[in-house]
């Protein structure tokens, strides 16, 4: 079946077969930044944005985001770099295998949440796993990156 | 892995019902989060996100809930939070993350009356009922004690009638499916005790909350709570064993009676 879709903001038009996951769909077409994880909706590594919702592209059939616009680390590489460089000045990174999926809904909650609490931050994070750090130095790191933009900064 | 022949968006409730029954492995497709963990072999998948169907609405006296409503958007809704003591939106909130809650919808836990369902057990101790396509609106509680047959469930509507309700669940770990869940409710002067992740699907405690009266006092409570594992059948997986559930049970109906007496 045909599909067309706008990944970070590029037209595709695009022929799969109807159980294709999107995870599979975004992978062939170069998207590698979306990591293949559990595979049973619990770690959060496969995150990507689909009409502005975080999703886990390891649960969706590439399907349906007929007419959708799905957006992937590679289409958010400035704001990466930037959570990037806070993860690492906190030494909150080791095999960085999560850090994609913990990004995209880092950047979400951005947009979803105004001043959120520790509290909220974390439940917001909690559905992606880290099995290196701890979380604490990612708690610091992206505290620091949500007050980017504040008082000028 | 499960496979699937053919993926139609469908344009009505009329075409999805009748591609539904054309052949015994059609299914419609939900939040595909369970069904994608399977290894069934389907002919044609339904999907109904095309038809407005994941709207939260309210009228005077209910509460309407589309089928395709996500759990997230049952968690974030003002006006699923404004009743019930918020305990939809309390229900779901530790499923998994946010992006798994921006998958599941409603209509696919519901349907299928999982066990582990936490919003089964919360709905089942409202005043709830389902709508579907062919079988019209009946009672949750006659939903979830019928075989699964196939028809569509269009909507949840809750009445909102001033109930006060407490929901309770007891995770290994956060994010897990509940090793129990509890949702107890008081609505004028009778009280529900919905008891789910037994680990079958949710059921009623009837006779328990018989024995609660409008302000139950401590002896009150403690009977319903001994009445509940009377009449409630638990059993064991890997999350618990039925004895664990089961004083899991006695705790988890007292601080729900007890949060609502408050």
């Amino acid at each position: 079946m045909q599909i067309k879709c706008y990944i970070n903001g590029r037209l595709f038009n695009e022929d799969i077969e109807p159980d294709m996951l999107l995870i599979d769909f975004l992978r062939n077409l170069g998207f590698t930044s979306v990591k293949r994880g559990c595979d049973t909706a619990n770690c959060g590594l496969c995150t990507v944005v689909v009409n502005e919702k975080a999703v886990l592209s390891c649960s969706v059939l590439a399907a349906s985001i007929n007419e959708k616009h799905i957006t992937t680390l590679e289409g958010l590489e400035d704001e990466a770099k930037i959570i990037g460089e806070l993860i690492a000045n906190e030494g909150a990174d080791q095999c960085g295998f999560c850090s994609p999926g913990f990004l995209m809904n880092v950047i979400t909650m951005k947009k979803e949440l105004e001043n959120p609490t520790d509290e909220e931050i974390k439940h917001y994070l909690s559905g992606n796993l880290c099995r290196c750090t701890g979380y604490m130095g990612q708690l610091r790191a992206i505290k620091k990156y949500l007050e980017l933009g504040k008082d000028g900064e | 892995m499960f496979s699937l022949k053919e993926y139609i968006s469908v344009k009505s409730l009329e075409e999805a019902y009748g591609l539904l029954n054309q052949n015994k492995n059609n299914v419609i497709l939900g939040g595909l989060l369970w069904l994608k963990m399977g290894n069934k072999n389907y002919n044609k998948g339904i999907d109904l996100s095309q038809l407005g169907l994941d709207t939260i609405t309210e009228t005077e006296s209910e509460v309407e809930i589309g089928c395709m409503a996500t759990l997230r958007q049952i968690e974030t809704s003002q006006i699923i939070n404004n009743y019930f003591d918020g305990i939809l939106g309390k229900s779901v909130k530790n499923i998994v993350g946010v992006q798994f809650r921006n998958c599941a919808t409603v209509g696919g836990s519901v349907y299928s009356r999982f066990g582990f369902s936490d919003i089964l057990t919360a709905l089942l101790a409202l005043d709830s009922y389902v709508e579907l396509y062919k079988g019209g609106i009946i009672p949750l509680e006659q939903f979830v004690a019928m075989p699964i047959k196939k028809d569509i469930l269009i909507k949840i509507i809750i009445k909102k009638d001033g109930c006060r309700a407490s929901y309770k669940s007891h995770r290994i770990a956060s994010t897990d499916f509940p090793v129990l869940a509890v949702c107890v409710s008081r609505c004028s002067a009778s009280w529900k005790v919905a008891i789910g992740a037994r680990p079958n699907k949710a059921t009623l405690a009837i006779n328990a909350a018989k024995l609660l009266s409008q302000n139950p006092t401590k002896d009150d409570i403690g009977a319903a709570c001994v009445e509940a594992l009377n009449e409630v059948k638990f059993g064991t997986n890997l999350r618990g064993s039925a004895e664990y559930r089961s004083q899991l049970a006695k705790v988890l109906v007292r601080r729900g009676v007890e949060d609502i007496c408050k």
